[in-house]
């Protein structure tokens, strides 16, 4: 290596600084200077006013009449998202763990986790599409239930109902904790279980106590993909929710569909201060960068 | 370990895996197989008939659905976001080999640019564009440059905020592989280049490219891919004309005919019609490398 100043890492990383200059960290600045903008019916005024931030939290402070539209939009989204980080989560671990510990075959494992994340590259929307025949008042489902007698009329909960929104989400969203569970099952050194064994572990002692803790890396960043995907989703709550249910996403969307930008700004840093708090404290946990 | 018999938890983690498999992919084939339902069948099954109906009403536009200029807009933005992902993740990847200021914070925020949510940065950039167009607008006002006042519209479009917005989300997941495949890359091959007298450039083109090609075809798969179902960032940051995955979101309400069940099987077949070729290119670039080494 030559002493003089070498400029081509420099060069190289350049195009991606740009792009992220461009496309990431300036429309995030323009954001949060926005959501302290006034606006009228056609445009935005560019001074300094809490009025953003205050009607988001109108009447939140007076809880005898009941939460607030915005609490009650949190509070709902944080429930779903909680519903489904518990069961991707537990479905995600499940399906690495019999892939990692149960596959003997080299081949066989990396067949099977390829048919687990093909999907990944396929369309969202299509995939969420495709529970319509199923789910729906004529679908599949309720022509079942209704066939063998388990119920007297076709079920309307299926579809168009928090059910079907978690239910897309976990199909949609299971992959992003299988892939980084998988990975760190991966590295667990198998004869840290043989160890266990012979010292007298239970199979449930032996998971807990070893696969569990080895595993927590790729549990944590998985965890964090799933509760970002959910926290500001609109389209699959939308399509799955029949344009129903409130989520954040969703109130982002219509204010910016009525162009009121800097309402939909505030709500935006409001949302994404939630999302890092979440983040923070779970990469207290772990190092993302020796996971790779 | 008695390696001959599974243990019951074996099969039922099996049988477990075996419905997640189905979970994953049936939904998918149940439309797959509606898109053949005849003239006169639903949105649901029975089947009544099997035709290739929807698919020619799909073909010919005179369907609810005329669909075909946001799949073309899709597939060129879709190709554009693949070759701009391969080549800056590349080079970004081999960067990051070696030191460099601002490292960790280029690192940090590519991370970033992944896990912020998408409606968040759509939202962020359709405001920048807007904040570009209004001074513009003021530019041309006040030195009263009719032609640019009249002329202008808006810089917001597919190839412009559309674009960024799929490079936030393809960028990170092109870097990831990058580090994954420089992580476990033989550098002794470069090393002994260089012994040879080879220069830094000739390095990369006759050592490294060739051996990370078959990661490369895997970085230009996922940009294309995501690229092509995007519709979270896309989202707001599109202007006037939408990709085929937002028309698609609109038409889920409003449609009512298996057209959009064949719309679906012609959009999958298209991601798997690029997964496929993404195998055969990674056979042939494998194959490729490993006579190259040994020739």
């Amino acid at each position: 290596m030559t002493q003089r100043r070498d400029w081509a890492p420099l060069l190289q990383a350049a195009p991606l600084a740009l792009v992220l200059l461009l496309f990431f960290v300036f429309p995030l600045v323009a954001t949060a200077v926005v959501s302290l903008w006034n606006y009228t019916e056609y445009s935005l005024v560019p001074d300094v006013t809490s009025r953003n931030y205050a009607e988001m939290f109108e009447g939140c402070g007076n809880l005898s009449d009941g939460l607030c539209t915005t609490f009650r939009t949190y509070i709902s989204t944080l429930r779903l998202c909680g519903l489904v980080w518990l069961c991707t989560l537990v479905l995600g671990f499940t399906v690495s763990y019999f892939l990692a510990f149960h596959v003997r075959s080299d081949t066989v494992r990396m067949a099977l986790f390829l048919v687990c994340t093909a999907p990944f590259l396929t369309s969202n929307v299509i995939r969420m599409i495709s529970w319509l025949p199923l789910l729906g008042r004529e679908g599949l489902v309720n022509q079942a239930l209704v066939g063998s007698g388990v119920v007297d009329a076709p079920q309307d909960w299926l579809l168009f109902s928090d059910f079907s929104v978690v239910l897309a989400f976990v199909h949609l969203y299971t992959l992003f904790v299988v892939v980084p569970v998988f990975n760190s099952m991966m590295r667990i050194d198998r004869r840290l279980l043989e160890a266990a064994q012979d010292a007298g572990a239970s199979g449930w002692q032996t998971l807990w106590h070893v696969v569990v803790p080895l595993t927590k890396p790729g549990l944590v960043i998985g965890s964090i993909f799933v509760i970002v995907l959910v926290m500001g989703d609109f389209v699959t709550i939308g399509v799955m929710g029949g344009q129903q249910i409130a989520s954040i996403g969703k109130i982002i969307q219509v204010q910016m569909s009525y162009l009121q930008f800097p309402a939909a700004a505030a709500q935006a840093v409001v949302l994404l201060g939630l999302v890092l708090l979440v983040i923070a404290a779970m990469t207290k946990l772990i190092d993302i960068r020796r996971e790779l | 370990m008695d390696e001959t018999r599974r243990p019951l938890s074996f099969w039922v983690l099996a049988a477990i895996f075996t419905l997640f498999v189905v979970f994953l992919y049936g939904p998918t084939l149940t439309i797959f197989v509606l898109s053949f339902q005849g003239p006169e069948g639903g949105l649901t099954f029975p089947l009544r008939g099997l035709s290739t109906h929807w698919f020619e009403t799909l073909w010919r536009g005179t369907g609810v659905i005329d669909i075909w200029a946001s799949f073309r807009r899709s597939a060129w933005l879709g190709l554009v976001v693949m070759v701009l992902t391969t080549v800056i993740s590349l080079l970004a990847g081999y960067a990051f080999r070696r030191r460099f200021p601002g490292q960790d914070l280029l690192f940090n925020l590519t991370i970033a640019s992944l896990i912020v949510p998408s409606i968040v940065v759509s939202l962020g950039i359709a405001l920048e564009f807007r904040l570009i167009d209004d001074a513009v607008k003021a530019y041309a006002e006040a030195h009263e440059l009719a032609w640019l006042a009249e002329g202008y519209n808006s810089a917001m479009g597919l190839f412009t905020s559309g674009l960024g917005a799929h490079l936030t989300w393809t960028l990170p997941f092109g870097l990831l592989i990058m580090f994954a495949v420089f992580n476990r890359f033989p550098g002794e091959l470069e090393e002994a280049a260089r012994d040879l007298g080879a220069s830094p450039w000739q390095v990369f083109r006759h050592v490294v490219l060739p051996l990370v090609a078959p990661s490369l075809v895997g970085v230009a798969l996922f940009g294309f891919t995501l690229s092509w179902d995007e519709i979270a960032r896309s989202s707001q940051a599109l202007g006037d004309l939408n990709t085929l995955p937002l028309e698609l979101q609109g038409l889920t309400s409003t449609v009512t005919t298996p057209e959009i069940y064949a719309l679906g099987t012609v959009t999958t077949g298209v991601s798997v019609a690029v997964i496929g070729l993404s195998f055969l290119g990674v056979a042939i670039a494998r194959r490729r490398a490993a006579a190259k080494l040994l020739g």
